[in-house]
């Protein structure tokens, strides 16, 4: 039995990050660890090695002193629907032991790591770099397994890990909703948040159902200084950017020099 | 129905619509799909967190003088996660990166578990545990014979701070005990707090109603790098009005600087000749707030005294800071001085702000009190979105102190670090001295024993290498930290704290807070080890040392202290966790000042710079006086401060080091940043291997080219270069300390360098 695919009726969660509200000062990174007991080492320069289920990026304007500008960018799963918004997300579509999946009922990309064998054709595939493999097996000193949430299982040495959107609080919350007699379909938008987006000391972050009209990411996603990254690739990530520098934007794709930033969006919404 | 590893996932499925539907038969419907999975295979070397009913206790973070209130997850009795407290005034919620990795702190590989002594050499590294017992007793063995010996103002105290009860309680035991030496580090508040008692003549420190400011000048303030209260500062740019305008005054493009309206490069420790440069244009255009610089304020313009002595009036003194003149002190372009002195005079409520980064070091009196001047000159004094004083938090009454003759010679010694002297009327501590002044005596060491509270002087002293010179010198070191700093590794015994979520602590008003506030940290969990509160340390050592300094402590523990102390406040903190103490209705506050003629006074009465020929001279920028000779060091060097990175007592937690950025740090070493002009110049490219050296040392570094740094600077951030804690931290980097030192503030003795002459060199 696999659900179908209605997408206009079921459920989007995605997010949209302010960009303008960033300071990148790395608290959404620390609530996803803490979060998903995701592990630490002594030496995590190397970033190809470090496991971030969302990572802040920093990007430049490249102009000279004084003009120069940065802007941070931090990049979770981006959870994509997949061409033509059918669920075919460039992970899901090659992984051999069905340890990632694309769920129909929320849009949220799952990781099984205990059927994940290590293959790391996800990895390839994936244009965002989500994704991270366990190197060694994670090692908590002294008393730091004491502090270890039960809500997401540790992961081990050879798997691929990355962000749930943490789904564990969106399954926490129907619970809840469950024991409420309540309809689990319908969780208040407060129900389920990620911890990235609680995280976040500015409210950079905001998260909700796409398809929702009373959600705030419904209308912030539709503001004319909102992008997706790779738009061309039409993986259709639900995760959005907004920016009010143009020079962001168009870092957010590869724009030819004679393109505007905002293009491939224009061509997006002419298709659908 | 046969669950195997292929259709488990439409298990799962089907159970989420079946609960849909409202036809599920268990009462627990959706187990975790990767939990489900795990039943089906066995990974026995990985842990299985303990699972248990999820509850939440409210407490403070102390892990920085930020006191933002935090709300932490439990899982039966685990704490699991620490969280922003939503109703806190503070924080509202939010939390550094520091706060939300908290519990790093509390279970991590850096924790001291027991009372130690040393074996082997200072900082070696062997140690044997010893009781409690065994502990208190040596120190207060210690300390009975320094008293025995007639000498009891050896003894010094090095705290983090002097706010709370904890330092008060510190004070009482030093003066009881005979010593006038307790000593901590000072910061901008310091400074700013000198200001204020020169221009309005009351104690308090400096608030910043930012909230309500529309147009910020901030000098170079890093108030999205860590400045202020970090939670407060964050939340506030968050929530923010759109019109309200930061300009940011910097010579390197910081995270503030890049979410500034504006960024504004200046030349580095030229900032108080900009604000002076303001003034002129200000007042020679008419454009300051008329009502207040008439009525409320004293010394704006030339005034004769008693004597029939004339003296310089503020506006008479910023005459000589003509944009022009600013323009080649600072580099900024003189039609921006210009329009920059006319928007701030314009807005409605606009709010200069000051403390270069951080705010951890002081600067220069005069340029506290140039900065200051732009607020009193568009009247923004105790007025919303303006500048508050915040008064110092008064505790109740102690029983009065007996003292014998032995303490009481002590006291009348001078304190060691001449804070308080007439060279230095005004200063409260300065311990930036203690080092140089240790070693520049002869024989003996001033300081005979030594007691280190929350603090961690080795790493956090400018000039590591003079700080070693001097605590080589001193023949008796305590240190009562939590955690193996460096500090802790190099005394004679450890008599180790609880760590955070285990002690109470009481957190007064946060750095740059407009309104006082008092927050109660609640201990939350047991303390996990063989630890003990350092106030119920000291009552104990208190009591053992008999007569006059055992009666000064009437109290069982720190808690019954804490609650006597706090008392009208300790039943409501005790269950509120936080109170807000309203200010002073805003007229009364506006009219009454403190000083000789009841106003704000630009020339303040007291004496504010040594060697003036005229003591009544109001501020004037003096360029900061650097270390080094131009010639052999041709490019200057600013440590930087980054959210990420601690360069302060408490350290970076693993999590904190692992968000540090692959251009910061690269495995253990550090990347300076230099614009890619200057590496054209030295022959650098990016990712250069490079020996950086200044007055004060050397330091193997890499190259990083950023666009964002000044041409002729190199930025090293501060927060790297540990020698203690675990592998977590330790030989990660370079310590600014041990690059840069410190430079005295003639007027207060605060240390005032905002940087170091350095070269960079290809390795
Ligand atoms: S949504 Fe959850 S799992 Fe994903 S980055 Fe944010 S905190 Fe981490
Ligand atoms: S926590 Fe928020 S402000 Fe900080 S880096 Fe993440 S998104 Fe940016
Ligand atoms: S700002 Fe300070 S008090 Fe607030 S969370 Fe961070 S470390 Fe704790």
């Amino acid at each position: 039995m696999k659900e179908k695919n209605d997408y206009e009726h079921s459920k989007r969660y995605g997010m949209v990050i302010d960009l303008d509200k960033c300071t990148g000062c790395g608290s959404c990174m620390i609530g996803c660890y803490t979060e998903n007991n995701v592990p630490f080492k002594a030496d995590e320069t190397n970033k190809l090695d470090s496991i971030n289920w969302i990572q802040v990026y920093k990007l430049t304007n490249g102009k000279p002193y004084p003009e120069t500008e940065i802007s941070y960018l931090p990049m979770p799963c981006m959870q994509c629907d997949g061409e033509g918004k059918l669920g075919h997300s460039p992970c899901v579509s090659v992984c051999p032991a069905v340890a990632t999946d694309y769920d129909y009922s929320t849009g949220i990309v799952s990781q099984i790591y205990t059927r994940c064998f290590g293959c790391r054709y996800c990895m390839a595939a994936c244009p965002y770099h989500a994704r991270k493999f366990n190197w060694w097996d994670p090692v908590w000193p002294a008393d730091m397994e004491k502090y270890l949430s039960p809500d997401v299982s540790p992961r081990m040495r050879g798997v691929v890990e990355k962000c749930s959107f943490c789904f564990h609080r969106y399954q926490l919350a129907r619970n809840k909703a469950y024991y409420e007699n309540r309809q689990t379909e319908e969780l208040g938008e407060d129900e389920y948040q990620t911890a990235c987006a609680e995280a976040c000391p500015t409210g950079a972050i905001t998260f909700g159902d796409l398809n929702n009209k009373s959600h705030a990411v419904y209308q912030l996603k539709n503001s004319p200084n909102a992008f997706r990254l790779l738009e061309r690739l039409e993986t259709n990530p639900k995760v959005y950017y907004l920016s009010s520098k143009k020079w962001v934007r168009r870092q957010g794709d590869n724009y030819l020099a004679n393109e505007e930033p905002g293009l491939i969006k224009k061509i997006d919404k002419q298709h659908h | 129905m046969k669950i195997d590893r292929r259709n488990f996932l439409t298990y799962t499925t089907a159970a989420v619509l079946g609960g849909a539907a409202g036809s599920m038969l268990t009462p627990a419907p959706w187990k975790l799909m990767d939990d489900v999975s795990i039943w089906t295979q066995n990974w026995p070397w990985t842990p299985v967190p303990e699972a248990g009913p999820v509850t939440h206790k409210q407490s403070a973070c102390t892990l920085c003088p930020g006191g933002c209130g935090i709300n932490v997850r439990f899982v039966g009795t685990r704490p699991v996660k620490i969280e922003g407290l939503k109703d806190h005034p503070v924080n509202k919620g939010s939390l550094c990166p520091m706060g939300l990795s908290g519990l790093q702190y509390v279970y991590g590989p850096d924790r001291v578990g027991s009372p130690l002594k040393r074996e082997g050499k200072r900082g070696e590294g062997k140690w044997k545990k010893i009781t409690w017992n065994e502990a208190l007793t040596a120190v207060t063995d210690k300390l009975a014979s320094l008293r025995k010996s007639e000498n009891p103002q050896s003894l010094a105290c090095i705290t983090g701070s002097s706010r709370g009860t904890l330092p008060s309680l510190i004070g009482r035991f030093l003066t009881v005990y005979g010593s006038p030496n307790l000593l901590r580090p000072a910061t901008v508040q310091d400074a700013n707090e000198q200001a204020l008692f020169l221009t309005q003549g009351k104690q308090g420190t400096l608030g910043f109603d930012i909230e309500n400011a529309d147009f910020i000048l901030s000098f170079g303030s890093g108030i999205l790098d860590g400045w202020g209260s970090p939670g407060r500062m964050f939340r506030l740019f968050g929530t923010r009005k759109s019109e309200q305008r930061i300009i940011q005054i910097e010579p390197r493009l910081s995270n503030t600087a890049a979410k500034a309206s504006r960024w504004i490069g200046i030349n580095p420790g030229t900032e108080g000749a900009l604000a002076l440069g303001l003034a002129h244009v200000i007042i020679k255009e008419s454009l300051y707030n008329k009502n207040f610089i008439e009525k409320f304020t004293f010394g704006f313009n030339d005034w004769t005294d008693d004597a029939g002595i004339t003296h310089t009036g503020f506006a008479t003194l910023v005459e000589a800071y003509s944009p022009e003149k600013v323009s080649q002190i600072t580099g900024i372009p003189k039609p921006l001085i210009e329009s920059l002195a006319r928007e701030f005079a314009a807005s409605p409520r606009p709010l200069a702000i000051n403390g270069r980064g951080q705010g951890t070091l002081p600067g220069s009196i005069d340029e506290s009190l140039a900065m200051q001047s732009l607020n009193a000159l568009t009247g923004n004094i105790n007025q919303i979105g303006g500048i508050y004083i915040v008064p110092e938090q008064t505790y109740a009454k102690w029983p009065d102190l007996g003292m014998d003759a032995t303490a009481s010679k002590g006291m009348q010694q001078p304190r060691i670090d001449g804070a308080g002297s007439d060279q230095f009327p005004n200063t409260r501590s300065l311990l930036n001295r203690l080092p140089g002044l240790i070693n520049s005596v002869k024989g003996d060491s001033p300081v005979q024993a030594l007691l280190v509270v929350d603090a961690n002087p080795m790493y956090t002293l400018p000039d590591t290498a003079a700080t070693r010179k001097a605590f080589d010198k001193i023949p008796f070191i305590v240190s009562f930290s939590s955690y193996m700093d460096e500090t802790a590794a190099y005394a004679d015994y450890i008599l180790p704290d609880h760590a955070n979520l285990e002690r109470y602590q009481d957190i007064p008003t946060p750095a740059g807070m407009a309104h006082q506030t008092i927050t109660l940290a609640t201990p939350v969990i047991e303390p996990l080890y063989d630890t003990k509160h350092t106030g119920d340390a000291l009552i104990h050592i208190a009591k053992s040392l008999g007569g006059f300094v055992e009666e000064a402590f009437p109290w069982d523990d720190y808690e019954t202290f804490l609650a006597d102390t706090l008392q009208d406040h300790w039943s409501d903190l005790k269950e509120k966790g936080v109170i807000e103490i309203s200010p002073d209705s805003k007229d009364s506050a506006v009219l009454s000042f403190n000083t000789a003629s009841a106003k704000y006074e630009f020339c303040p009465a007291a004496a504010t710079r040594q060697g003036s020929k005229d003591s009544n001279a109001p501020s004037a920028y003096t360029p900061a006086a650097i270390e080094g000779d131009e010639k052999r060091f041709s490019l200057l060097l600013v440590p930087y401060d980054s959210i990420r990175l601690s360069g302060e007592q408490i350290a970076n937690s693993p999590f904190m080091t692992k968000t540090v950025e692959a251009t910061v740090l690269k495995k253990q070493m550090t990347l300076v940043e230099i614009n890619p002009k200057t590496a054209k110049t030295l022959a650098l490219k990016e990712g250069s291997k490079a020996v950086l050296t200044t007055p004060k040392g050397k330091a193997s570094v890499i190259v990083h080219l950023y666009e964002g740094i000044m041409p002729g600077l190199i930025a090293l951030p501060r927060g790297l270069g540990h020698t203690a804690y675990s592998e977590f931290l330790a030989g990660k980097g370079t310590n600014t300390n041990d690059l840069i030192g410190s430079v005295e503030d003639p007027a207060s003795g605060f240390d005032m360098a905002w940087g170091i002459r350095a070269q960079l060199s290809k390795a």
